[in-house]
């Protein structure tokens, strides 16, 4: 028989307030399986805001500090020099913010705490848009998609630009770790969070989470949609610790970007040309992340 | 030891004999002093706290906010737009019921660009629920930020508090300053303990969702009676400062020859220190003139105000901030205060941008008071000092 490696323990309890499927609920379940019970979690404004529950009632067995939107970096560094200033090292603390609290207004305090090499975790739980309010366009909506602020409409006002790559921005930052990960695949996310324990300073994980209420799929489809994101290489699962790129997950199925598309609601106004045309950019960033990792091991190998 | 001192060096040995934990801050002109001593002090090993020098006055507020949530002493400081950007998380400070002590250095807010003093910044945030201590030397700039410690974190209090120091006339301005002992400090202000924390031990959420039922409504209810209880609160341990170090500055409100007068300015902040300047050189005229600075805007001290108040003639109030539209804060509260006593009250909106607010000015708003208990009032508030204005010409 095969060893378990997802821990048993629960510190997300039943009974939270999220939609029905909703990814970002399994990447907290998972995170906190790995993190454990010696953990401080804050929360800025997003879908995790709510999900715990309403005030007394609360789904996490954590201490959890709910903060403003843009603050998820400071508070982390706030917590974090608090617990070391009375010597109390060895607690984790995590700041769990969705796309928009990272990738838009949270990015300034991000990149502060990150450049000061703050010995915290962060993650960035991507459902690809602002859906604590109602699916409104982020810089991480990917290419293509239709969001309540970026409508297909009669002039097809869908989001034309490109997802920010996070990682990349935290990689630029001398991250000592960042790291792509998916509700489809928790032993990997796990794996990598176990990791971080490991490491001194900053930790950045960019985790997908599907929004079915948001990306217009059934609730069923979660995981299903978001394994073959990373099957069809929209979303890759990879590491860069210390600078050097390790792909953790090679696609093992010739999953195309239309396979991915087709069952999800926010992409049905695309033509097979705006399909093909994403999905050369797909391709294009695979084969750059394959040299990445190729050549940042080479150099690893030369040191 | 006395030391000669600016007021931001003032604060700064503030923060460090009230044994800080996290001073978390960002540079901006005319209170960068203060953060760099502070750099100074941790460079030297002399600080047993950490520092982290954040990315903007937003972080650093929201930093002193997790850290205090986790249970630690914190401290930062700010000026003018720094305090603007740390609108939100003021609001989230107070909400959260965390005793922060901030060092806020007055200067005027851009367009057009003014490093100088006045008090839009700190009266702009009002509302926030921060108390507001406006200081008038450099001594008192150093025990406000202890007393300040003491005061928020009351148990009936626990309440943010702003020490606030003008830019410049108090900041860049050295004069003697007593820093008290360690271990007298030590036996005014015992170790920070609250009695909820951010505790792997014991978990907790702190601002979560509140539906309109409760109670949010009322949460707020009871910062509310908090900060009422605070003015008690300010005005004992002005007392109880002045039994352990011989220094006493009137609690929510200072007075100065107003007992057998019976004509008031009131004014805050250093400016104060020119207006009894002016009592001084009036009284010797036989003019029957006296002042009042409030020390505490926030909590406002509306029952010392209308006892000491209550029989004059007539009334000045001089803001050294504005509202566009209206007269200044400090005279609507004073007059909303004094309201039914029938005692005709003027205010005077002046010092702007740093514009100087001389002795010759205050006597002419002297006079004006004076002259509006007999001949009446002409206007409920006017801007003094404009330049080309010969009435109220500097």
């Amino acid at each position: 028989m095969k060893n378990l490696t997802i821990p048993e323990e629960e510190l997300m309890l039943p009974g939270h307030t999220a939609c029905l499927g909703c990814g970002a609920t399994l990447a907290m379940r998972y995170a906190l399986k790995a993190l454990g019970k010696n953990t401080i979690v804050t929360i800025p404004a997003c879908c995790w805001a709510v999900i715990p529950g309403v005030y007394p009632a609360r789904t996490l067995e954590v201490p959890l500090l709910y903060t403003a939107f843009e603050v998820t970096g400071a508070a982390i560094s706030g917590i974090k020099n608090a617990l070391e200033a009375t010597g109390n090292d060895d607690i984790n603390v995590l700041g769990f913010a969705g796309d928009g609290g990272t990738a838009d207004i949270g990015i300034q305090s991000l990149s502060g705490a990150v450049e000061r090499g703050e010995n915290v975790f962060y993650i960035m739980y991507d459902n690809e848009a602002y859906m604590n309010t109602g699916v409104q366009r982020s810089s991480s909506t990917p290419k293509g998609a239709w969001t309540t602020t970026t409508q297909v409409g009669k002039v097809r006002d869908w989001k034309k630009e490109k997802k920010k790559n996070m990682v990349e921005i935290m990689v630029a930052h001398n991250i000592p770790y960042a790291a792509t990960a998916s509700i489809a695949f928790p032993e990997d996310l796990i794996k990598k969070l176990e990791k971080g324990k490991n490491i001194k300073g900053p930790k950045f994980y960019h985790i997908y989470a599907t929004c079915p209420t948001g990306w217009r799929i059934s609730p069923s489809k979660t995981v299903e949609i978001a394994r073959l994101a990373v099957e069809s290489k929209v979303f890759p699962l990879y590491e860069v610790d210390h600078g050097v790129y390790n792909i953790t997950y090679m696609p093992k199925k010739n999953v195309s970007v239309k396979e991915y598309m087709l069952p999800q609601g926010r992409f049905r106004h695309l033509t097979e040309d705006e399909i093909k045309e994403i999905q050369s950019e797909v391709d294009k960033d695979w084969n750059l992340l394959l040299e990445k990792e190729k050549w940042t091991q080479s150099l690893n190998k030369v040191q | 030891m006395k030391k000669m001192l600016t007021g931001n060096y003032a604060s700064a040995y503030g923060a460090k004999v009230s044994k800080v934990k996290v001073v978390s801050a960002y540079p901006i002109t005319p209170q960068t002093t203060i953060v760099e001593k502070i750099a100074e002090f941790i460079a030297n090993g002399e600080f047993d706290g950490k520092y982290i020098r954040v990315e903007s006055e937003h972080s650093a507020m929201a930093s002193c906010i997790a850290a205090e949530n986790t249970g630690v002493r914190t401290f930062t400081a700010t000026s003018s737009h720094g305090l603007a950007l740390m609108h939100e998380m003021l609001h989230w400070a107070s909400g959260a019921r965390l005793p922060i002590v901030m060092s806020v250095v007055n200067r005027s807010l851009g367009p057009p660009w003014s490093i100088w003093s006045d008090q839009q910044d700190t009266i702009s945030q009002r509302d926030t629920g921060w108390m507001q201590i406006y200081t008038e030397n450099n001594q008192e700039v150093l025990d406000s930020i202890i007393m300040a410690y003491r005061i928020a974190e009351n148990e009936i209090v626990m309440l943010p508090a702003m020490v606030i120091e003008d830019a410049f006339i108090l900041s860049h301005t050295m004069e003697p300053v007593d820093i008290p002992d360690q271990a007298d400090v030590d036996e005014f202000l015992p170790d920070y303990n609250p009695k909820f924390k951010l505790d792997v031990s014991e978990p907790m959420g702190f601002g979560s969702l509140i539906m309109p039922e409760g109670p949010f409504m009322e949460f707020k209810y009871k910062g509310h009676e908090s900060m009422n209880n605070a003015l008690k609160i300010i005005d004992e341990t002005d007392i109880l400062f002045k039994k352990k170090f011989g220094r006493s500055y009137g609690g929510t409100v200072e007075t100065y020859k107003l007992d057998n007068a019976k004509y008031a300015l009131v004014m805050m902040g250093s400016t104060a220190s020119t207006g009894k300047e002016v009592v001084d050189k009036m009284r010797d005229e036989g003019y029957e003139v006296g002042l009042l600075r409030i020390r505490s805007f926030r909590p406002f001290p509306k029952d010392k105000l209308r006892n000491y108040l209550s029989n004059m003639k007539s009334i000045g109030v001089f803001d050294r901030s504005y509202t566009f539209g209206y007269g200044g804060a400090v005279f609507s509260e004073v007059r909303n205060t004094m309201y039914g006593k029938n005692i005709p009250i003027k205010g005077y909106i002046g010092g702007l941008g740093g514009r100087d607010v001389t002795m010759n000015l205050i006597e002419k708003i002297f006079l004006d008071v004076v002259n509006m208990s007999e001949k009446g009032q002409d206007k409920d508030y006017e801007w003094v000092g404009l330049n080309g204005d010969k009435r109220w010409s500097q």
